[in-house]
């Protein structure tokens, strides 16, 4: 699978999760490396892109989460 | 220059007595920072209304990075904008904790200009720790900081800055080299350290050996403790000089834990098998004893200061491993150890309380260690044993 894809993937689980239940990286890497059958590593180099661009941020409530950054 | 503000009458308490005291360091940053100068008054309000009137957390930090920086804010603000935000930033000290002058000073020069100019070296997980700044700060700081050769630290539910203890640059007693180690750790685990992804914090700590200078045993989910295998070597010679300025049966031999050793006047025996290599002997007739010559570590499981629940003592895990690069062995043990905790652990469970809940056993089986009697805490005391089914039907 394309790393794009998995990024949007990964954005859009992120997005639908938000308000609802935080979700930490772990979280993220175990869901879609099963949702889509690929290796936990690619999922990992999709969500370091997006968290290097900004496009999610890593946040502490008590624990580190992944979440979209306040507009 | 900053005036005095506020009148701290608790917090001056704080300055009676013989040790150093927080708040004289506070009120001499205040001096020339108004950062300083309102973290005394919102420091007494906390005090007089027992209450604490930070916020903590949130999501500041520097871009890319999931720690390094622990957000705090005032409720006060209005009272104390100097606080308004009050930030803390981790920078990862150097293995065994050598600077030079001139790059501390740079260090504080650089904090009095993007911060209050209050430092904490080191916090207790080992960091250089610099308190107190706002946001719109924290990039600058780690931007002059990186271009220096520095890095963040860890913070959050990551692997937090590895530390250890001076090791063989100082101490002849050394049986690891607690620097290479605690370096090579901090290189190979980069991402785990910058992009929070476990369940809650995780300590590596390297000591040279049983003496434990840094207290690894208490403070680190993964202590590296240097020691040897085979026997003491011994100076006879020497013991008979201890003898005469010091009570060798009274300090020594009665204070062995094991009672593996004697003393008649002549010549000190021990019986080495049953030796448990806490090397009280050695730290107090350094001159008469010295470790075994084939040198290792021991790697023991589990430690922490109570948060959520309860303080542990770490306990053996691998009675004795080679700690030499490229440390294969080590990391493979590690990754199997974080998978395991990954797929068990709860949300701020560390490794140890992981271990308490679903047992020993089932954690040696999992990750593939074998169960050994050194797992023993002592004997017929050990609460991690248990008899299978299967053990009692054979």
């Amino acid at each position: 699978m394309e790393k794009e894809e998995v990024k949007k993937i990964i954005y859009a689980l992120v997005e639908a999760s938000t308000g609802k239940k935080k979700l930490k990286q772990s979280d993220i890497l175990k869901k879609v490396s099963a949702d889509q059958g690929i290796e936990k590593d690619e999922v990992k180099a999709a969500l370091r892109d997006l968290v290097d661009a900004g496009t999610l941020i890593f946040t502490y409530f008590g624990g580190s989460f992944i979440e979209i950054p306040p507009k | 220059m900053s005036k005095k503000k506020y009148d701290s009458p608790l917090l001056d308490e704080l300055e009676k007595g013989v040790f150093p005291s927080f708040v004289t360091e506070i009120k001499r940053a205040a001096a020339h920072s108004d950062m300083a100068n309102d973290l005394i008054g919102h420091t007494e309000l906390c005090y007089k209304e027992r209450v604490t009137h930070w916020k903590h957390g949130g999501i500041v930090g520097v871009r890319g990075y999931g720690g390094g920086v622990i957000g705090r804010y005032s409720d006060v603000p209005d009272k104390f904008p100097g606080v308004a935000h009050f930030h803390t930033v981790r920078l990862n000290s150097p293995s065994g904790f050598y600077y030079n002058a001139t790059v501390l000073k740079e260090l504080c020069d650089l904090w009095d200009k993007y911060g209050s100019g209050l430092t904490n070296v080191h916090g207790s997980t080992g960091d250089l720790v610099f308190l107190g700044t706002r946001t719109e700060q924290l990039e600058p700081f780690f931007a002059e900081t990186s271009s220096r050769g520095w890095d963040l630290g860890g913070s959050g539910s990551a692997l937090r800055t590895p530390s250890c203890c001076v090791g063989k640059s100082r101490c002849e007693w050394a049986n690891i080299d607690t620097m290479a180690i605690t370096n090579d750790i901090t290189q190979h685990y980069q991402d785990e350290m910058h992009r929070p992804a476990f369940p809650y914090k995780f300590k590596f700590k390297a000591a040279g050996c049983p003496v434990d200078c840094i207290a690894s045993i208490a403070r680190a989910d993964m202590s590296i403790i240097g020691t040897w295998k085979g026997d003491i070597r011994i100076n006879q010679a020497e013991v008979l000089n201890y003898s005469k300025t010091m009570d060798i049966k009274a300090e020594i031999i009665d204070m062995c834990p094991t009672g593996c050793m004697q003393f008649d006047g002549k010549a000190l025996k021990i019986d080495n098998s049953n030796c448990n290599r806490c090397m009280h002997c050695i730290a107090k007739m350094t001159k008469a004893l010295r470790p075994g010559t084939e040198q290792g570590a021991t790697l023991l499981l589990g430690s922490k200061a109570p948060i959520v629940t309860g303080a542990l003592m770490s306990w053996v895990i691998v009675p004795f491993i080679k700690m030499e690069p490229p440390y294969e062995e080590f990391y493979d043990l590690i990754d199997k150890i974080w998978e395991w905790w990954d797929e068990n652990g709860k949300n701020r469970e560390r490794i140890g309380e992981l271990i308490e809940r679903l047992s020993f056993p089932r954690f040696l089986k999992e990750v593939g260690l074998e169960p050994s009697p050194a797992m023993v805490k002592w004997p017929r005391r050990d609460p991690f044993f248990f008899w299978s089914e299967e053990d009692i039907q054979r």
